[in-house]
């Protein structure tokens, strides 16, 4: 029996079906059938990173070479793990849309906080995706320079980035790096995270100390519906964009397969954080059409009509039908890009498997900016110990 | 300039210079701006550096840590102030598993120069959760470092020598000495090094490690000891995470007995390592098993019964007479 009160805003249905499609709050710019829509707010307007117009359709053909590029680096990896060339892998499938809008809404001087999924989203800010595989494959803990691309490392702890993203976005504002009005020196942060982590402490932190001083960052929570096994019920009763509202800054949710809609709302509130206006959430509604991880089994706890539901809202297969049907692409467009993606593959493939292991006599290296002398004998006793059996072999 | 100053003085006037030296040194914690932090360390900062140096924080910890890594990556020196000791394990996640390793995980492109201050130990009558010691659970992680400051010199250099250090540091204050004593500070001369130990008190019979606010009681049973006839040599270890041990294995090599002694649990706490090390390095000078004398392994009682259960002359003593006996 349902116990209702008399006060008090009631509880948004969560399991009903307009939870089920993002219900009416969605912003969307683009249907899963193709067609462009209006929105009273937002509008797809590409801009570069000087703020000038870009031309719209050459900017969708490049969306979409991005996705399908991004999920050819998923479905590759995938693929390298069960040939057991890769430990795990952390599935972006069905994401494509809410990585590459929110990756491409990004100006250089931005900066990037991602959980370990956001291979899309390294894709945009130009790490080789062979890098991404380092770490999965077990040779490192991620080997691109994070100031080079302004994307941090992967962070596995479940939410800790988005401090670290506060704290970022807190420095840009010491920097006096927001609110200039120089479109190539205001800068802002954005933290990914997902629907799961919307129940870290650290992450509801984090909203506090960028509520609490206005810090230029754009919290970009991609709720795909599953902390693995667990769905969005377990984290919130109310649909997740709605929590911002109590921290003190605006949330949004916009349709995370709709790379149009994705990228209008990210480049709107990254571009309200760079001038001083403080943070937003985001919450990206979409769906982890994969396992959570290659170790996952998904068929024990979701139904398959739930997928092949979504099957239906697929990010790319829009686009494509949108650039077809409006002759914004050529059909050559849509083979190069399959030919690129046969490349991608085939290169990963190969360079996955040249991946060197580490020297385990470099473990010791970058534990300290300054090693103590006690670690200096440590590796030193170490380092005789494994030599001594190479001496012994030759 | 030379000045007779306080603990809580000398660590006040060290993050002063600090932040004078190096504009990216900022401060952040739970009230450490306008009030000056509850122990009045970061007194009058705020007001000569301004409120974007001397950062007023949200009420939690795990936030300050970790927006201070953020800053950090940003190119700021952060030094936070956690408010207690016991108030410290919210934000252990983010000390063990960012702070500790970035700088590993980043192959050295994410330095982590951060401060994270911590007033520790007991015998200030508290309630529950402010009078604890923890550094044995920093120092067992790699990529920390863990040091301990004893006196008002040491508070003074050392802070700055940790904020100085491009690894993090985690800054243990003994916090029942902050207001406990004066001593004279020359801020001209060249300090330690911060990463040594170092004989505060000679003598030829046991050597009593210490650190932090057991410093204070070794040197009181050694005065006691004298008396006695016996001899006592006291280490302030000074550096807990690298330990500097070879001051304290020459030592051990002469005396032939050591006795640890810190506030925190005796069970696998610092005397644990200290004491495996002596015996790796001194096993043919031992007259004497390293003994440990710390606080009991219990939950750290209330306050009334708080001198019984920390290490004080007596225990100290006590430790001192079995190690001669054996």
């Amino acid at each position: 029996m349902t116990h209702r009160h008399d006060f008090g805003p009631d509880l948004v249905e969560v399991f009903g079906p307009s939870q089920a499609d993002g219900g009416p709050e969605l912003i969307q710019l683009l249907t899963p059938e193709g067609e462009r829509v209006e929105h009273p707010d937002f509008r797809f307007d590409p801009r570069d990173e000087r703020d000038q117009p870009l031309d719209e359709a050459e900017t969708i053909r490049g969306f979409y070479r991005d996705m399908v590029l991004s999920r050819r680096v998923d479905t590759e990896a995938t693929a390298l793990q069960r040939h057991g060339e890769l430990g795990i892998w952390a599935q972006l499938l069905g994401q494509e849309a809410a990585q590459i809008g929110a990756g491409r809404a990004l100006k250089p001087q931005d900066y990037v906080f991602p959980t370990y999924r956001e291979h899309g989203v390294a894709w945009c800010r130009g790490v080789d995706p062979l890098k991404l595989l380092g770490l999965f494959r077990g040779v490192d803990h991620g080997s691109w320079d994070p100031n080079e691309h302004n994307f941090g490392l992967y962070t596995i702890v479940i939410g800790a980035q988005t401090l670290h993203a506060t704290g970022y976005a807190m420095g840009i504002q010491r920097d006096g790096a927001v609110g200039t009005g120089d479109p190539e020196r205001d800068a802002a942060v954005i933290a990914h995270f997902g629907d799961g982590a919307s129940s870290q402490g650290d992450v509801n932190e984090a909203f506090v100390f960028a509520a609490s001083y206005n810090a230029p960052v754009v919290f970009f929570c991609q709720n795909n519906q599953w902390a693995i096994s667990e769905p969005i019920e377990r984290q919130s009763r109310i649909p997740l964009y709605q929590r911002a509202l109590g921290f003190g800054f605006p949330g949004l949710r916009v349709d995370g397969n709709d790379v149009l809609a994705t990228y209008a709302v990210t480049r709107a509130a990254l571009q309200r954080a760079r001038e001083g206006q403080g943070p937003t959430f985001i919450e990206a509604y979409t769906y982890r059409m994969g396992a959570h991880t290659t170790t996952d089994d998904p068929t024990r706890y979701r139904h398959s009509e739930d997928v092949e539901h979504w099957k239906l809202k697929d990010p790319i297969e829009r686009v494509k039908v949108h650039l077809r049907r409006n002759g914004l692409a050529e059909e050559t467009f849509f083979a190069d890009v399959q030919a690129e993606a046969d490349d991608l593959g085939a290169r990963l493939r190969k360079g996955c498997h040249d991946l060197p292991d580490p020297d385990p006599r470099r473990v010791f290296d970058h534990v300290y900016a300054e090693m103590p002398a006690e670690l200096v004998a440590q590796r030193d006793e170490f380092t005789a110990y494994l030599d001594s059996f190479e001496e012994a072999q030759a | 300039m030379t000045d007779k100053v306080t603990l809580a003085r000398g660590l006040n006037m060290g993050l002063r210079r600090a932040m004078d030296n190096d504009p990216k040194v900022v401060v952040m914690g739970e009230d450490v701006g306008k009030l000056g932090g509850v122990f009045r360390i970061t007194d009058g900062l705020q007001k000569d550096f301004g409120e974007d140096r001397v950062i007023d924080s949200p009420l939690a910890e795990s936030g300050i840590v970790g927006t201070a890594v953020g800053m950090a990556m940003r190119g700021y020196k952060p030094v936070v102030e956690i408010q207690f000791d016991g108030f410290v394990y919210p934000a252990y996640d983010q000390i063990v598993c960012q702070v500790a390793k970035l700088h590993f995980r980043s192959r050295g492109l994410q330095p982590m120069p951060l401060v994270i201050r911590i007033p520790f130990g007991g015998g200030i009558g508290a309630v529950e959760h402010h009078s604890e010691s923890p550094e044995a659970q920093f120092a067992h992680t790699p990529g920390l470092k863990v040091v301990a400051c004893s006196n008002p010199v040491d508070g003074y250099w050392m802070l700055q020598q940790a904020i100085a250090c491009p690894d993090p540091v985690v800054f243990l204050e003994p916090k029942r000495q902050y207001h406990a004593d004066k001593a004279e500070l020359d801020t001209e001369v060249d300090p330690d090094p911060l990463f040594a130990s170092r004989v505060v008190r000679p003598g030829n019979d046991v050597t009593l490690l210490a650190y932090g606010p057991t410093v204070k009681t070794c040197l009181k049973a050694a005065e006691a000891a004298e008396a006695d006839g016996q001899s006592l040599e006291v280490i302030d270890l000074r550096t807990l995470s690298p330990l500097d041990m070879e001051p304290v294995h020459e030592s051990v090599r002469r005396t032939g007995r050591a006795i640890v002694v810190h506030e925190a649990h005796v069970n696998l706490g610092m005397g644990a390592e200290v004491g495996a090390r002596i015996t790796e390095e001194c096993f043919y000078s031992l007259e004497a098993p390293v003994l440990r004398v710390g606080g009991l392994d219990t939950p750290y009682p209330a306050s009334r019964i708080e001198e019984d259960w920390l290490p004080g002359l007596d225990r100290v003593l006590d430790a001192v007479d079995r190690s001669l006996e054996w």
